[in-house]
């Protein structure tokens, strides 16, 4: 069985891509970079104090759930989730869904999907895709980080349905149940977007916002004096690079893809000022990868990148996100 | 970054597919591009592979010695590490440090065996043989 008319698209990274993918099928034209735009599911956060893998949880992104989550007041998205604590059941649901022409989205985990090339197989339990279709024992799997339709066996999909640990998916299916086709996009706008400049800006800890690139700034550049085992500092500086690029973002740890929204934003409500942020955003993404290029070097053993250098760049990014979120901010106070 | 900044450096083992990038055109609209991969995420993955592979290696040397059970060799070999296979198998992170040792390992009964042959994915069997003198392969 297959649902005939769903539509595979690539996109930049999974829950946001998941998001809109479905709500296009399901009737409601959603770009990418709006899903993560009106869901305000962009941040920064570093938490020292748990550890994944080892190394401190760096994010760019709200947690697992927050894109469809974050969509519930801005287009009143009623998400249909269900978990399960058999993975018989889970599966007899998914073929129901299936069998009834409902494409589903699912939370997997990464490590047992085998279409996934191995080097890039971690036990990473966020991931989303949506299942489209059923031929023979395989799955037909639309995972919106890949360009093409994937195949997966059914064994190994249910293993990856219930993978253990943090974020343990429990089998989660979910699909768009009701949502409003006519909403007012100025004021969700306004809410999204006020929604993070405040977190941004003014989140009262320092492992969130601004602030916490600016306190991971301080911890590179007191590594040295903190941990001087070279292989470690390698790898933590390395870790903070693969959460930002590799793990799906649509580069720059998802700063192009908000970029893109305050585009798309600024076109359809013709604003003069949400391009020029846009803009702004865009150079933001730009100094990110500036980042992640010097850390590479330092990953590459160069002499002549510290990681006070590394400290120094990841200054410049907080500062220019600084300013980017002020403007948002007089943004949303001028359109009120 | 603009459409030709967009980094295709055919990393090796994307194998054809493409990663999705957001970039801007010559008349600075953002559209997606495909991309054939960055070396820069090529070099920092390929470290946090280095890093399970080499402590892998390490505990095929301890289990040669007796020094640790196959248990320790076959987890980082499947890219875990002590609070990801306690949390797979949802035993307590102690009783899996303490089944590292061989003596504990060589005690442990069958159902236990089963819960981390399952969380690694592997027959039990497996689990109990010490491990190939050639390095891990592919997960």
């Amino acid at each position: 069985m297959i649902v005939e008319n769903f539509q595979h698209r690539h996109a930049g990274h999974c829950e946001t891509g998941v998001t809109s993918s479905l709500l296009r099928h399901y009737g409601l034209d959603i770009s990418e970079p709006m899903a993560l735009g009106l869901s305000a599911a962009l941040t920064f956060f570093h938490f020292p104090f748990v550890k994944v893998g080892g190394f401190p949880i760096t994010a760019y992104r709200m947690p697992p759930g927050s894109v469809y989550g974050g969509l519930r007041k801005a287009l009143r998205l009623a998400m249909k989730k269900r978990r399960f604590g058999d993975p018989d059941a889970a599966m007899a649901a998914l073929d129901a869904e299936l069998a009834a022409g409902r494409p589903v989205g699912l939370q997997t985990s990464v490590y047992w999907l085998p279409y996934f090339p191995p080097e890039m197989r971690f036990h990473f339990n966020a991931h989303n895709l949506i299942v489209y279709g059923k031929d023979g024992d395989d799955y037909l799997i639309s995972d919106p980080v890949f360009d093409a339709p994937q195949r997966c066996p059914s064994a190994d999909l249910r293993k990856a349905r219930f993978a253990r640990g943090t974020f343990a998916p429990r089998g989660l299916l979910y699909q768009p149940q009701d949502f409003a086709r006519d909403f007012d996009l100025r004021a969700a706008l306004k809410a999204a977007i006020g929604k993070t400049w405040k977190m941004m800006l003014h989140t009262p800890v320092p492992y969130v916002g601004v602030r916490a690139i600016e306190r991971l700034a301080r911890e590179l550049e007191t590594l040295d004096r903190r941990k001087p085992d070279v292989r470690w500092q390698r790898l933590y500086v390395g870790n903070i690079i693969r959460m930002q690029e590799e793990i799906g973002t649509g580069g720059g740890g998802f700063r192009f893809m908000y970029a893109a929204f305050l585009q798309e934003a600024g076109e359809k409500l013709r604003d003069a000022t949400l391009p020029e942020v846009s803009r702004q955003m865009t150079a933001c993404g730009d100094a990110w990868r500036q980042f992640a290029l010097q850390g590479a070097l330092f990953a590459r053993k160069k002499p002549d990148v510290t990681p006070a250098l590394l400290g120094a760049r990841l200054r410049e990014c907080a500062a220019q996100e600084r300013a980017v979120y002020e403007a948002l901010k007089r943004w949303t106070k001028a359109a009120a | 970054m603009r459409e030709d900044e967009v980094p295709q450096d055919e990393v090796a083992y994307y194998g054809g597919a493409r990663k999705a990038l957001y970039a801007v055109d010559r008349q600075g609209h953002y559209e997606t591009v495909a991309s054939s991969g960055w070396a820069v995420e090529a070099t920092v993955t390929g470290d946090a592979i280095a890093e399970f592979e080499r402590r892998a290696a390490a505990a095929r040397v301890r289990v040669a010695r007796g020094e640790s059970s196959p248990l320790e060799f076959h987890m980082y070999a499947r890219r875990m590490d002590l609070p990801t296979l306690a949390q797979s198998t949802g035993f307590w992170r102690c009783s899996v440090r303490r089944d590292l040792r061989p003596d504990a390992f060589a005690r442990l009964r069958p159902a236990r065996l089963r819960r981390y042959a399952d969380a690694l994915g592997i027959g039990v069997e497996v689990l109990q043989t010490p491990p190939p003198e050639a390095p891990p392969g592919s997960p």
